[in-house]
């Protein structure tokens, strides 16, 4: 018997892949498999029971919680873990709409799933705000303040992520808390693009995140409420380790989350370094590229995304040539959702949404990845728009 | 709409993005420098892209208009 693998021999190589995504998904982090696979052994039983079993689980879960309480600057029992970040928003946003009908006030850039918490709210005769942004991405605090501010107003909750991974704006986010606190206002935030990266904000009521972002498995979602947020369940509870997020615990997934989450900290603020120099990089090369609308701030931008849209290019036709020759990038456009809308990031920032490539770098991306990366996408823009005649 | 003289009308509806766009930049060639042209186009994305378009290749967006039903009307003037 030879060793052959099946296929035989004469199969080509595959070729090299390079995935620039870390923005959807970035990848699994070693120490989070090592952890999974251990606490898939130890982490199995009713946290509830008092056995040993039941005892070595909660315990796990415990710690879990410990870790991604210190990195978020709350309390242990201030955080919860429900099955996904999308669930986080949809429980930790709609608990703040439960008290006193308040207006809900957001950005336009915030994620689908704080735009569908907002629907639902207005499908129900709640009142809901959407605040636009500067064409760089970033929100306008004084917008937040004159609707904060409106004498007619009563209760409000104010809804600003962090920071958004479509253009990669970092918001203003201290004035944001403390327009909310001047207000009297609960501030919910979106951390998702940042916990594990960057420092996490200060000031909010309740926050959201998910693990996948930051390198931890997917299936675990993030939800803190600070005490006195005025958040209440706006679904049914139950009476296990935590009526924010009811049912059996994932133990194993969320210890190897918190697993995750240390690994990626460690080091963050030099890795944010090395990153916003990979990607100043990038920016400039791209810009360098005929008509395109490079897209987000120049400075307060994440250090991992940077995001452009190629005039007359198709959006899905960019991201799968751009696959075929080995490198795995997201994109905005319309033509690559779902549905008919483009991506309503780029349309709220009046930036050109055809033609849309979103690269975000992992924790292992490479000046060479990136040289690779540019010559590539440089070769499909400009082959695509050949075919296209003098424009 | 616009009071401008329209010189070419190009029927884009039907059309996916980046296609209407495409045809703007072709059409916009075919008129002389303050020539205009009206597109229409019933794709969500050219209400974004339409004056995304005008902004990055210096061209002039005399109008939009977004009817409830039918498609939107651009005006473009060439510069």
């Amino acid at each position: 018997m030879s060793d052959t693998p099946a296929g035989g021999p004469e199969d080509a190589p595959r070729p090299r892949r390079t995935y620039l995504d870390a923005g959807s998904s970035e990848p699994l982090r070693p120490v989070a498999r090592d952890t999974l696979v251990a606490a898939l052994d130890e982490g199995w039983a009713d946290p509830l029971r008092l056995h040993s079993e039941g005892r070595r689980a909660r315990l796990l879960y415990d710690n879990a919680r410990e870790v991604v309480a210190a990195e978020l600057g709350c309390r242990a029992d201030e955080v919860s873990f429900p099955p996904s970040g999308t669930i986080a928003v949809h429980t930790g946003l709609s608990g703040l709409l439960q008290r006193r009908r308040p207006r809900l006030i957001h950005s336009a850039v915030e994620h689908s799933s704080v735009l569908h918490t907002a629907e639902h709210y207005a499908a129900s005769g709640g009142e809901r705000v959407s605040v636009g942004v500067a064409r760089d991405g970033r929100v306008e605090v004084d917008a937040f303040t004159d609707e904060l501010g409106r004498a007619d107003g009563g209760p409000a909750v104010v809804a600003v992520q962090a920071a958004n991974l479509e253009s990669g704006a970092l918001h203003p986010v201290e004035e944001i808390a403390a327009a909310c606190a001047e207000a009297d206002t609960p501030w919910f935030v979106d951390a998702a693009a940042v916990v594990g990266r960057l420092a996490m904000p200060t000031g909010w009521s309740v926050a959201a995140a998910s693990a996948h972002k930051w390198g931890g498995p997917a299936g675990v979602g993030v939800l803190a409420v600070r005490r006195g947020a005025g958040w209440r369940a706006a679904t049914v509870a139950d009476e296990r380790l935590d009526p924010r997020s009811p049912g059996y615990e994932n133990i194993p997934a969320i210890l190897a989350a918190a697993a995750a989450l240390q690994d990626m900290s460690t080091g963050a603020a030099e890795r944010a370094d090395r990153q916003r120099e990979l990607t100043e990089q990038l920016r400039m090369r791209i810009a360098a590229i005929p008509d395109v609308d490079l897209i987000g701030p120049s400075e307060e931008r994440l250090p991992h995304v940077v995001a452009g849209s190629f005039l007359y290019v198709d959006g899905e036709v960019l991201v799968t040539e751009l696959d075929r020759l080995g490198f795995a990038a997201a994109s905005g456009s319309a033509c690559t959702a779902s549905s008919l809308e483009p991506s309503h990031v780029l349309a709220a920032m009046g930036v050109l949404t055809h033609g849309n490539v979103r690269i975000s770098l992992t924790v292992d991306t490479t000046a060479e990845d990136l040289d690779a990366f540019v010559a590539a996408l440089t070769d499909v823009v400009a082959a695509t728009r050949e075919r296209l005649g003098p424009l | 709409m616009s009071e401008a003289t329209v010189d070419v009308t190009l029927d884009c509806t039907g059309q996916r993005c980046p296609l209407p766009v495409i045809k703007l930049a072709q059409a916009i060639l075919s008129v002389p420098i303050g020539g205009v042209v009206r597109l229409l186009a019933d794709d969500p994305a050219a209400l974004a892209d339409v004056p995304a378009w005008c902004r990055m290749r210096d061209q002039e967006l005399l109008a939009v208009d977004r009817p409830d039903d039918g498609p939107a009307t651009f005006d473009v003037r060439r510069r």
